[in-house]
């Protein structure tokens, strides 16, 4: 379980962990507890698996990554678990999830992000995943991205003031802006 | 950026120490000190490469929940429901999308229960089906990308 210090302490943390060479004791200080305090809470947050991983927030396409595709499959369902446990192996598979069809509109349950420098390279590294995983036999769609319209974090904790806060910003800045960049470090979903 | 800032991206996506001198113990791994770290790293998120550094969580486990979603929207109007959409706070990101579901946005909230009421709102105001396609398994989850 965790307490309404963990809470605070996730509030903190969230926007980013301060460049300072003890980023755990400017977090204390925010919040009137010790640095140790600060770094077993974590930890705990950490080993309970609340923090899922604990690093850096790439913007891909200021590392040359403009090519972004989510692949979508319809595999039987009885060989779903395999399949997706085989692909999620394959080096060039960032994300891998199994999600519900839509009826006629979307027959696709099986789903896989590949990030490449260039279109080309992706469609490249999907063909060569099709044949080695043995899936020529099912339909798919690779779904490139046109356009990132949002980005950001998902905010677990906010208290009423962050919150405001944000909605503030979001009036100024969010709507339809285009932000040509896009990162790591999106909720995983 | 050069070859050394590429080393810290590669090596602080593996994650980082929790420790009361994490920078110092992650500076002491890549042979460069302390202070060049953090200069670095100040640079890199001035300049955009990194947006954030610090802690991941997990949706559910916090209690919240995250779920994927597509729109179907018809070409003339896709900019006015982009703008509908993103303005929701439960909108954690949004992309355009080459298909006839051609807008996909994941929905972060802080209650589970909340997840069926945003996209009631986001029907209405949009007055478009939203197809809503929450996981049902999960096999992988080790985004990183090579600096």
């Amino acid at each position: 379980m965790i307490d309404a210090i963990d809470y605070q302490l996730i509030a903190a943390v969230q926007a980013g962990l301060p460049i300072a060479a003890r980023p755990y004791e400017v977090i204390g200080e925010k919040l009137a507890i010790a640095e140790q305090e600060v770094i077993e809470r974590l930890a705990r947050l950490k080993s309970q698996g609340l923090i899922k991983r604990w690093g850096v927030v790439v913007k891909h396409r200021a590392l040359g990554y403009q090519a972004n595709a989510m692949i979508v499959m319809n595999v039987p369902d009885e060989r779903v678990g395999e399949i997706g446990a085989l692909i999620s192996q394959q080096p060039c598979v960032n994300l891998c999830y199994q999600r519900p069809r839509q009826g006629e509109v979307w027959p696709y349950n099986l789903y896989c992000m590949i990030h490449g420098k260039s279109r080309e390279v992706v469609l490249e590294q999907w063909a060569e995943l099709r044949h080695a995983c043995q899936l020529t036999d099912y339909a798919y769609e690779v779904l490139f991205s046109r356009r990132c319209f949002k980005q950001r974090g998902a905010i677990y904790a906010r208290n009423t003031a962050v919150r405001e806060k944000s909605r503030a910003e979001h009036r100024q800045h969010s709507p339809v802006e285009f932000q040509s960049q896009s990162g790591f470090g999106l909720p995983v979903v | 950026m050069d070859d050394i800032d590429k080393t810290i991206i590669n090596c602080l996506q593996q994650g980082f120490p929790i420790c009361a001198s994490p920078y110092r113990q992650v500076a002491e791994q890549l042979g460069i000190t302390e202070t060049d770290l953090l200069n670095r790293l100040q640079a890199m998120l001035a300049d955009g490469v990194l947006s954030r550094f610090g802690p991941m969580y997990h949706a559910e486990q916090m209690g919240g929940a995250l779920t994927l979603a597509a729109l179907k929207v018809p070409g003339a109007r896709f900019d006015e429901v982009a703008e509908i959409v993103n303005a929701f706070p439960e909108v954690a990101h949004n992309y355009a999308r080459n298909h006839a579901l051609n807008m996909w946005f994941v929905l972060a909230t802080e209650k589970p229960e909340q997840v069926q009421n945003v996209i009631a709102e986001i029907e209405k105001k949009t007055g478009l089906i939203v197809y809503n396609m929450p996981k049902i398994s999960e096999y992988y989850v080790g985004l990183q990308l090579e600096a």
